[in-house]
């Protein structure tokens, strides 16, 4: 089944105290599809003082919004994932067209999750309790969690419905009020939501402004005005935030990215079974979302004694991807979601290709045709090498895992850790000693074994490293949007007896 | 020699920058999403110190990379270029439509043994 480009107006405007605003410099950019880089509507271009708008109605609303039951604020979490999932359909389309991906993406991972998300924090909040320790006789210490005010949140383009959808819900469950800014190469999935529930919340409870990284997000991301940012992004960026955060005395979580290895001992071909079939998936998985995933399984290390073996599979189930129009659902791969992630991925095929990686497929650009011919569009692409290459080092973002044989345990563990970076990993093994030992040995913040690319939103998600700190997902992540009430109370009706 | 250059196109971009902006640094990034580009910033905009390693100034602007970094990268000369696109980062060409990316090539030898040496 093939579906078409949904309709858009022809401008939309930020989402500031309740209310649909044009940006007060009247200056707004154009937002393009990756999938033939055509217009879809004109954004807002916001600045400071559109930030400033935000962040003041997020402020006059936190201490209602903050005194909310966890009942209340629950029951509208829950009214949130109603809307999407009514719209489910709706929501996907948008987000294929905003981001390249293919519906068949949107449709079976990125809306249902995002609705999930949703419902877990909804759950978590009402099954949530406080703790209470008696000291001593006569003194009681009570801890109740308090929410931080308000929060900054800059997500990213690669998915674009589930990371609002990862970072609204705990910070609005805990009673926070936000001021959230989505990439600006894909703001039409976060301003479709807005109009969707723009009744559900209280005016300034969420807040959504669109504009440029320098113009609208630095400002947001160095307010005195916010009391914690959670960003999604690279290293640079994340490193900018934390020092606007350290002039405000103010908490940040980050999340940074990685070079993740997904490795492959020998015993997963001890029977040519299901679980091999699985591993062979497992290790193609790194063209999920075009590659452009956090925890993209861009090392594929492979067992000496079966690499050929195991590789010769790889490249067979690499080679049989359909990358075709993003639209219909028999599309595996989509396009890359911009002109300049496209550019980039290609001169990384070239500093690959000097340094001696050899392309084992793919290893292009892959001209589509027709209207596709205009878009952002890169073969799936296997290169074989070694760890101190560069292609091996950095991320690509794009649909590129990097191979390589490794010898034993030891060997596997250091390839593995040799990387900046410390966000995901995958370990396949029939072995039951080694699926308990090597994900221990291996420095990341979330290790798959025998699986990879499942998020739920009951499993906590964040980096080692540089790949950032705090943790996403699970009832864990609420902590990251609160403060901790000390109450000490005294039932002794005697004094000291100091003075 | 030099471990890093700029292409005409994005040199003319850097001098546009600079007409509007004052001194200027650029920072090269690594990670997620819009990383493994350049970042160009205000010169105060950033906190730089030891653990930024000086690669070499361009447009009469200075180039820096983390360390950690730079050791997986130092057997590489960069070029810096621009292109049509729209990165998710604070960097000051954004708003153009404009991304700076980086081109590399290995070292040749003589570079090698100069940058050795030097």
């Amino acid at each position: 089944m093939s579906y078409s480009k949904p309709k858009f107006k022809e401008k939309y405007a930020n989402f500031i105290n309740g209310e649909f605003v044009a940006p007060v410099g009247g200056e707004y950019f154009e937002n393009t599809s990756p999938i033939d880089n055509s217009l879809i509507a004109k954004y807002p271009r916001s600045q400071q003082v559109d930030v400033d708008n935000a962040l003041d109605a997020a402020n006059a609303a936190k201490e209602a919004w903050g005194n909310t039951s966890a009942a209340h604020r629950a029951s509208l979490l829950n009214k949130v994932a109603d809307i999407i999932e009514a719209n489910l359909e709706e929501f996907a389309l948008v987000e294929t067209c905003d981001n390249g991906k293919a519906i068949r993406e949107t449709l079976n991972a990125d809306v249902p999750l995002a609705i999930d998300h949703w419902r877990y924090f909804a759950a978590c909040i009402r099954a949530e309790e406080g703790t209470v320790s008696e000291l001593d006789q006569h003194t009681l210490s009570m801890n109740i969690k308090e929410p931080l005010g308000v929060v900054g949140q800059i997500i990213p383009w690669n998915f674009p419905l589930l990371m609002l959808s990862w970072k609204l819900p705990p910070a609005l469950a805990t009673g926070n009020c936000v001021v959230l800014k989505p990439a600006e190469q894909t703001p039409s999935s976060a301003t479709l939501l807005m109009e969707k529930i723009a009744d559900v919340f209280p005016p300034g409870v969420v807040n959504v402004i669109h504009g440029f990284g320098p113009e609208a997000g630095k400002p947001l991301a160095s307010s005195s005005k916010v009391n914690k940012v959670a960003f999604t992004g690279e290293t640079t960026t994340g490193q900018l935030i934390m020092q606007y955060a350290s002039k405000n005395l103010n908490p940040v979580t980050m999340e940074l990215g990685g070079k993740s290895p997904n490795i492959f001992f020998n015993s997963v071909m001890d029977a040519d079974d299901a679980y091999l079939d699985k591993a062979i998936e497992g290790a193609v998985l790194f063209a999920f979302n075009q590659g452009e995933v956090c925890t993209c399984p861009s090392r594929i290390l492979v067992q000496e004694d079966i690499y050929d073996k195991f590789m010769e599979k790889v490249i067979e189930r690499t080679n049989a991807i359909i990358q075709d129009n993003p639209y219909d659902t028999n599309t595996m791969m989509g396009a890359q979601a911009s002109n300049d992630q496209f550019e980039k991925i290609q001169s990384y095929f070239k500093i690959g290709k000097e340094e001696g990686a050899k392309v084992l497929t793919g290893g292009e650009a892959n001209k589509l045709s027709g209207d596709l011919a205009n878009g952002f569009y890169i073969k799936p692409t296997l290169l074989e090498g070694h760890n101190k290459m560069r292609v091996f080092q950095e991320e690509i973002f794009g649909p590129v895992a990097c191979v390589t044989k490794f010898k034993d345990e030891a060997e596997a563990i250091e390839i593995a850790n040799d990387t900046l970076y410390g966000l995901g990993a995958g370990v396949w093994t029939r072995d039951a000693h080694q699926l308990y030992q090597i994900p221990r040995a291996i420095k990341a913040g979330r290790v798959w074994v025998n699986c990879y690319h499942a998020y739920p939103a009951h499993a906590p998600f964040g980096g080692y490293k540089k790949s950032g700190f705090g943790r996403e997902n699970h009832l864990m992540m609420m902590n990251y949007y609160r403060q901790t009430k000390n109450m000490l109370i005294s039932y002794d009706k005697n004094k000291l007896g100091f003075f | 020699m030099t471990r890093v250059e700029i292409t005409d196109k994005a040199s003319e971009i850097v001098r546009q920058l600079k007409a509007k902006h004052g001194e200027l640094i650029f920072h090269q990034s690594g990670g997620c999403c819009d990383g493994s580009s350049p970042m160009i910033f205000e010169k105060e905009d950033m906190y730089l110190d030891e653990s930024d390693i000086h690669l070499g100034d361009v447009e009469g602007i200075p180039f820096y990379m983390n360390k950690d970094q730079y050791e997986y990268w130092k057997h590489t000369h960069l070029t810096i270029d621009i292109t049509q696109g729209r990165g998710g980062s604070f960097s000051l060409e954004i708003p153009l439509g404009l991304r700076f990316i980086i081109h590399s090539r290995l070292l040749n030898e003589a570079e090698q043994s100069f940058f050795k040496s030097n």
